[in-house]
């Protein structure tokens, strides 16, 4: 439970930090994604009171853009690349290959809350194509036959 | 200031940070340490060489030995015989084909002898998280001139004359768009850099923050004093994180420096840069989306007039720049607008930055002079296409762009050369496509990406591309209909005339171009329900050859069970019941299974 409240007092700091400046909603919202993982509405709501704006324009910002999720990702987000170096390469086999590992279609989570598997917009690791991250780390030049031994790793960990 | 004979420098870009080339540097570090060579070799993280496929890259001067692909446990080798003993270690060099003589440096490398590189001058030659090594390859030394020795007037003139357009995609003359703001009088006024790169298959712009941040940071204080304005954005996407993390080092150190700040050079001029986040939209490349960004709205284009020159960013004039761009104005202050208008074709001056990706040997970032024929570029730079196969088309301009087949190799590069042919320069990506790739197939995936991006503002856009996108998924499925390709032009046509901003008035570029070029790809889809690349797994037929022993692989793998035959006897596929999933053909180890 304190690392909740830890987390709300994080946010709380965050909007004293940026009330002052000017366009503040982006930046505040881009530290609670990272603070919760996500923005849920009462995430907004704290944030619409804080900065003194609506929260229907809170939620416009939000839903706006592809980086803030309203609901929590999985503990490893699997990411692969669609943009066109990576495309013309194979990246589409790839992503169809983790989704039937998985079990689940491009922006879902698992059911046991483990892996999000997203197709993510050009990294601009193009010398590496097709690529894939998970979570942080890289995975280059890759065919569908790599993807069970990859998921592996992770699902042992 | 402590002297080395040797410099080990490491690749820090994205690619290679991807390849793992921090582990490589700590390698260095420690392995340069125990043989006691700590204060004779020095390691240095650098930005991006340009060639990815060979990454993680390491260059060892003063030799300039050019080392590909290395892994944590070549270090050892590195440092024991070259470092130590002076013997370069020939089988880690990077060679150019493997039947060759092994090349040794960076000059007589094919990729970069035709290459020219001013925007890229200093990535993967200095330290980026270095100041003092900035200014040792003369940086804040344009900025020193122009506020010592000259007038705004006489900055905005040379840059006039030079002839830069805007690397960003439409190529506005750079000088001219300085004068607007320079115009307009307030008492505010911003100079915003554009970093949001949002082109699939581009990241040049990316190379530059990371290799050489300094070098922005000084053309935005020069462009700045040019038009009046005291603050300066740079709205950067958060998905470039080594990028943003080097932009932060780069202004705290001149700060520190006093060349960002109050009365700069002691000149009376102040100046500051300040950072912000994109969050993943594409449409915020615009630069009145990109505005409402920084104001922290949604990032929604409004129509022009006015023009951020006149009311901009906060409401005040604004001057928008790419990175790119920027990374060519201090030298067009040092070395004069003659020199860099000696450049390139008449009316496109200087250099332009290309990222080669897709089915070409040598995937990386070159730089060429305008006007080097696009043979040249994916030929002798690029060094063709690998695995035999041949060239199809090269796709320029990302989404906004189109694909240009192979009659048009020979052209020689420019704005304008691009836009006659139906593509654009855009932000320089160039992907390269070849016999494998269906090109309706290429124009359904520009059309997912436009209709995913679009705001929404605009009907032309947020509805007309989407109509676009059905008939060519319909199409690429088999189920194109007669009439699907008039109906394509007829939308593209009005998308292009009535969307509000760039992004849909470019969107159906890629649609009008592979028409143009490949239309009988789209008719032998709609009407044979063929797709003669076989990429489209819809229009494919599966059937096992005489290769097939039998060994039941693919029977096993098979989804729907449309495979059947006996142990060691050859199987066979219904094709009534088969969903064409491909499972089989990857499954064989015998190369039975043939797709047409």
């Amino acid at each position: 439970m304190s690392n909740h409240n830890e987390k709300y007092e994080a946010l709380a700091q965050v909007i004293r930090d940026h009330r002052e400046q000017k366009g503040a909603l982006m930046p505040v919202l881009q530290a609670a994604q990272n603070i919760f993982g996500c923005v849920p509405l009462d995430v907004q709501e704290i944030i619409a009171d804080g900065l003194g704006v609506t929260l229907s324009e809170v939620y416009g910002v939000a839903t706006f853009y592809s980086q803030f999720s309203l609901q929590p990702k999985g503990e490893y987000v699997c990411g692969v690349c669609l943009g066109t170096a990576c495309y013309v390469k194979g990246s589409q086999k790839v992503l169809d290959k983790l989704c039937s590992e998985l079990g689940v279609e491009v922006g879902q989570t698992t059911k046991d809350g483990r892996f999000t598997v997203q197709a993510t917009r050009c990294l601009g690791a193009c010398g590496l194509a097709p690529v894939m991250m998970i979570n942080d780390e890289v995975f280059g030049r890759l065919t569908p036959e790599d993807i069970p031994d990859i998921l592996a790793k992770y699902r042992a960990s | 200031m402590d002297l080395f004979r040797a410099h080990v420098l490491v690749c820090g870009g994205t690619g290679c940070s991807s390849s793992g080339s921090a582990e490589l540097i700590k390698r260095f570090e420690e392995q340069i340490a125990k043989n006691g060579l700590d204060r004779e070799v020095k390691v240095v993280r650098t930005g991006c060489f340009g060639l990815c496929e060979a990454g993680p890259v390491v260059i060892v001067y003063p030799e300039g030995t050019f080392y590909s692909r290395i892994r944590p446990e070549d270090v050892d080798e590195i440092v024991s015989e070259h470092l130590l003993k002076g013997r370069v270690v020939q089988h880690l060099v990077y060679k150019e084909k493997a039947d060759e003589e092994q090349h040794v440096t960076l000059d007589n490398i094919d990729f970069y002898r035709p290459q020219m590189r001013l925007a890229l001058r200093n990535c993967g030659v200095i330290d980026p998280e270095n100041i003092d090594e900035y200014i040792a390859f003369d940086g804040y030394k344009a900025l020193a001139k122009v506020l010592t020795e000259m007038t705004p007037e006489q900055v905005i003139d040379e840059v006039l004359k030079s002839g830069l357009r805007g690397r960003g995609g439409a190529g506005f003359p750079t000088g001219k768009k300085w004068q607007f703001a320079a115009a307009s009088k307030a008492d505010q006024k911003y100079m915003v850099c554009n970093a949001d790169e949002g082109d699939p298959g581009a990241f040049m712009d990316r190379s530059v923050l990371e290799g050489d941040p300094h070098s922005v940071l000084e053309a935005m204080a020069i462009g700045g004093y040019a038009i009046g304005a005291s603050e300066g954005y740079i709205y950067v996407r958060a998905e470039y994180p080594i990028a943003v993390k080097r932009l932060e080092i780069a202004i705290n150190q001149a700060r520190e420096y006093g060349l960002l700040g109050k009365n700069i050079f002691g000149s009376g001029f102040d100046f500051d840069i300040f950072i912000r986040l994109g969050a993943g939209a594409f449409v915020c490349g615009e630069e009145t989306a990109l505005m409402h960004s920084i104001e922290g709205g949604r990032g929604e284009p409004k129509p022009k007039p006015p023009f951020p020159a006149v009311r901009g960013l906060f409401d005040k004039p604004t001057n928008i720049n790419n990175v790119e761009t920027l990374a060519n104005i201090p030298q067009i202050i040092l070395k004069g607008s003659e020199w860099f208008a000696s450049i390139g074709t008449e009316k496109s001056k200087g250099t332009k930055v290309f990222a080669l990706g897709g089915k070409i040997n040598n995937t990386g970032l070159v730089e060429v002079p305008m006007g080097t024929p696009l043979r040249d570029i994916i030929y002798k730079i690029g060094g063709g296409i690998p695995g035999g196969k041949k060239f199809k088309a090269v796709q320029t301009g990302g989404p906004s762009g189109g694909c240009i087949p192979a009659d048009y190799l020979d052209i020689a590069i420019d704005y304008d050369s691009l836009t006659a042919i139906g593509s654009m320069m855009g932000s320089g990506g160039m992907i390269v496509m070849d016999e494998d790739n269906c090109m309706v197939d290429i124009a359904r995936f520009f059309l997912d990406f436009t209709v995913d991006e679009s705001c929404g503002k605009c009907t032309p856009c947020r509805i007309g591309t989407r109509r676009m996108l059905e008939i060519l998924e319909r199409i690429v499925e088999g189920k194109g209909e007669e009439g699907d390709i008039e109906k394509l032009e007829a939308l593209a046509e009005n998308i292009k005339a009535t969307a509000l901003c760039g992004l849909g008035q470019t969107a159906p570029n890629p649609v009008l171009s592979t028409l143009k070029y490949f239309r009988d790809e789209y008719e032998a889809h709609i009407k044979e329900k063929r797709c003669p690349a076989h990429h489209c797994q819809k229009l494919l037929n599966y059937e096992i050859t005489d290769k097939c022993r039998g060994c039941t692989a693919c029977a096993r793998v098979c989804p729907v069970n449309a495979i059947t035959g006996k142990v060691k006897e050859m199987h066979h596929i219904d094709r009534a019941k088969c969903i064409k999933c491909g499972s089989c053909m990857e499954k064989c180890r015998f190369g039975a299974i043939v797709k047409n």
